[in-house]
């Protein structure tokens, strides 16, 4: 069964060509004798209507007890990839497996894991308390276990003095609360999350992100959490997977993914970045020099760049780009700026500057005691140690 | 403008000491006038736009409803053409045997009704609570000028029936404008000679009967939209919007098409000769001589009725299920529901309010429907409708409006039980 899946699978994706049916059955039995895979996605595709894919080989393993963030921008297929892992929408090729275990057949209620939806979906015509109560009652639970469960439940979301209340009755973030409570009340070793905190103002979500990263570490469970908000992957995941086109276009940690993107699309995707473009001039001890299109010379870390000539992206962080000489190593390339734009945003300056025939290059700086304020007009040199910008692939 | 600032915080304060329970505005006119004056000219506005429809449903609705049920326990036609009997029917109780001044008072009513011709008016009424009747008021009418004293010998002369006690009965109930007795006559009861009420024989109780019949096959054909509309609406508020209303356009042909044309397409279907016959015996499942009868009979009437009605069973339906979000089916089974228990405790309980408005919406058309019966129903499918038409027909207008009443008073019923129930905010029509 598994080395037919493969088979298609060869077929239908020309990116995996090179792999053999065997080499998937044995990366899945690898996956499977480590005892911290919990959930593996092993070269699943899907399709809606036959024509074009939706997710195109997905293969990801999740850790037991990993905060794992699926982030990406709309119809990137992360959402799919959540519904096919919770049985609303099954793999077109493929296999998941969880615990070891493939799920491909399972119907959802058999698979008894816990799920957050976007707007909530806590039934309106039961209260707090028999919502809560549905998943143990439908697992044959008896009341009194029933009652202690759901108070341990609503008191982990402090809403213990809510069971008798309707859904339509509670606020945004209380029904999130007690949609979370739902998802754990019967004890899933694995939860999803569909863009949870979507509908809740800024404040409120801040302030859940951190509620729900605690119940992560403190209930070890497994959590594989959907979101388009980059600034929510970053601050509770384990792991973030960013989906564009239907692939995982980087999995790592959330500093990794900051700091040391693989690629234009996730340096784009991820906080906030300055593109320059140019050609390779000469790679030399993990450093590399760009020569952008008007002349100058940058330094750069090459990434996805091998030889010399090629074309490519260099990307660089609004704040790690310096404008005072002293704070640069020695030997760093300085190029002419000349400032547009000074925003005053409290804690720090954004600053636009026209670099290179851009007028779009941002950095930003500290409102510390005594940071220099740059003015529009004014004429600076700025620069950035090398392992800052990061040579990419050209778009 | 100087003075103006200073003075507002010092009205405020004044009003603030002043009474907390009483709110004013800053130039002390109190918070309520000042709030009903400032929204007057919109209200009058809002009042003009819907005057028209107002006076059109005042005109149409309320007045002609008032009047049928006015109609219903109200009925002059013997009291003001008989005012001198009536007048003794109401000195003397209930059992007195009519003595001489009684059939002085006849004959003093009779002369005047010869004259004024408003004897058939008198017996008209007389003959709803004592059927023949009339042709008795009208006959001694002819004869009025042989009443002479004694008067109880003079109309026994003209007819016998002038002693028998029905026959007093019948004028002592006619006697007053208000009169239960339609009401009475629609619940298969009447009075007795001394006054008393009592059920009529076996063989006339009919109204009960078709009342119950027609609650009965209201209920069955709600129950059969129900059931047929159910998938039906699921379907629409699952697929896609473009398929959905091409199906919507399907559901909604029968309300473009005429009735009469509906009917009639049903009769060619379901005749003795008909498509469904022919197809069954062309199958083998009935043989030539056992061909189904299902019209111009109670089934022919369930049917058809049951095709006019889905309609609305099916619109209220979709209006709700369109609006319950997927999710909730999603999380129900992520929780652990079977697709049965999901169905069952969750998709089922949200669309009650479809379930109640079209119920509701169907039993109460069903009720009330007249020509589908009447063109299809035979014999044993006639409704109650179709008894208040055949009343009509004969000019009987207070029975078929203590009918009429009586039907509406069963809706009223039917209602308030909802809205005890199930609540008349949850009644969702579209």
């Amino acid at each position: 069964m598994q080395q037919g899946f493969g088979f298609i699978e060869i077929k239908t994706s020309g990116q995996t060509a090179d792999k053999t049916g065997e080499t998937n059955l044995a990366a899945t039995m690898a996956a499977k004798s480590q005892s911290d895979v919990f959930v593996v996605f092993d070269h699943v595709q899907k399709s809606y209507d036959g024509v074009s894919l939706v997710v195109k080989d997905l293969n990801l393993s999740i850790g037991k007890g990993e905060f794992l963030t699926m982030l990406g921008p709309s119809g990137s297929g992360k959402t799919t990839c959540l519904m096919m892992l919770a049985g609303f929408e099954t793999a077109t090729n493929g296999e998941i497996l969880l615990d070891g275990r493939p799920i491909n057949q399972v119907p959802p209620h058999k698979r008894g894991i816990g799920m957050v939806f976007q707007n909530y979906a806590l039934f309106p015509h039961m209260t707090v308390g028999e919502n809560l109560a549905f998943p143990l009652e439908v697992r044959g639970m008896g009341k009194t276990e029933r009652e202690a469960k759901i108070k341990r439940a609503l008191d982990m979301v402090q809403m213990g003095a809510f069971a008798n209340r309707r859904p339509a009755q509670l606020s945004g973030g209380q029904q999130q609360r007690i949609a979370l409570a739902r998802a754990l009340v019967f004890d899933p070793k694995l939860v999803l999350m569909d863009e949870p905190l979507g509908a809740l103002d800024k404040q409120l979500r801040e302030h859940m992100q951190f509620e729900i990263k605690h119940l992560h570490e403190s209930l070890g469970i497994t959590v594989v959490y959907v979101t388009h908000d980059q600034g929510e992957a970053l601050t509770m995941s384990d792991r973030i997977a960013v989906f564009n086109d239907g692939r995982i276009q980087q999995l790592a940690p959330p500093a990794d993914l900051y700091e040391r993107p693989d690629n234009s699309f996730v340096a784009q995707f991820i906080g906030e970045n300055n593109r320059l473009e140019g050609t390779v001039e000469e790679i030399k001890g993990g450093r590399a020099l760009v020569r952008l299109g008007t002349g100058e010379l940058i330094d750069a870390t090459p990434v996805n760049v091998q030889s010399v000539g090629q074309k490519t992206l260099v990307s660089i962080r609004p704040e790690r780009v310096e404008f005072k000489p002293d704070l640069l190593p020695a030997d760093a390339h300085m190029i002419d700026a000349e400032v547009i734009e000074v925003i005053y945003m409290g804690d720090l300056f954004r600053t636009v500057l026209k670099v290179a025939g851009h007028e779009d290059f941002v950095i930003k700086s500290r409102n510390t005691l005594g940071q220099r304020v740059l003015t529009p007009g004014e004429k600076i040199r700025i620069g950035w140690a090398p392992a800052d910008a990061r040579a990419l692939d050209p778009i | 403008m100087a003075d103006l600032t200073a003075a507002a915080p010092a009205a405020a304060a004044a009003a603030t000491a002043a009474s907390a329970a009483t709110l004013t505005t800053a130039d002390g006119r109190p918070l309520k006038a000042a709030l009903a004056a400032a929204q007057a000219r919109a209200k009058r506005r809002a009042f003009l736009l819907v005057a028209p429809l107002l006076a059109f449903v005042v005109l149409t609705f309320i007045i002609p409803i008032g009047q049928m049920l006015d109609r219903s326990f109200h009925h002059d036609g013997f009291s003001a053409n008989a005012p001198a009997v009536s007048a003794w029917f109401a000195e003397n109780a209930q059992g007195t045997e009519p003595d001489e001044a009684a059939y002085a008072a006849l004959a003093e009513d009779f002369k005047a009704m010869r004259e004024n011709r408003t004897a058939g008016e008198a017996g008209t009424r007389v003959n709803y609570t004592l059927p023949e009747t009339r042709s008795l008021f009208t006959k001694t009418a002819r004869n009025a000028d042989d009443l002479a004293p004694p008067f109880k010998e003079a109309f026994l002369a003209i007819d016998d029936r002038w002693d028998d006690a029905a026959v007093w009965q019948a004028m002592r109930s006619s006697s007053s404008a208000y009169t239960a007795d339609f009401y009475l006559a629609a619940l298969d009861m009447e009075r007795a000679e001394d006054g008393s009420i009592r059920r009529v024989e076996e063989n006339g109780r009919i109204y009960i009967y078709l009342f119950a019949k027609t609650f009965l096959v209201s209920a069955l054909i709600t129950l059969i939209c129900l059931l047929l509309a159910f998938p039906v609406a699921h379907l629409l508020a699952t697929l896609p919007m473009a398929k959905a209303n091409l199906l919507m356009i399907l559901v909604l042909l029968p309300f473009w098409t005429s009735l009469l044309v509906r009917t009639t397409s049903w009769i060619v279907l379901l005749q003795g000769e008909g498509v469904v016959n022919e197809l069954f015996i062309a199958l083998g499942l009935i043989g030539a001589e056992g061909r189904l009868q299902m019209i111009y009979n109670q089934l022919g009437t369930i049917i058809v009725m049951t095709h006019v009605l889905l309609p609305f069973m099916i619109l209220p339906l979709y209006s709700v299920m369109r609006v319950i979000p997927p999710s909730y089916a999603r999380a129900a089974r992520s929780l652990g529901a079977t697709s049965w228990t999901t169905f069952r405790r969750i998709y089922l309980p949200q669309t009650l309010p479809g379930i109640g408005a079209g119920s509701l919406l169907v039993f109460i058309l069903a009720v009330g429907y007249f020509i589908t019966p009447a063109l299809v129903g035979g014999a044993d499918g006639q409704l109650i409708s179709n008894l208040i038409d055949f009343h009509m027909k004969n000019s009987n207008w207070s029975m078929a409006a203590a009918l009429s009443a009586m039907l509406l008073a069963g809706v009223l019923v039917l209602y308030w039980l909802y809205d005890r129930l199930v609540g008349i905010d949850n009644l969702k029509l579209g």
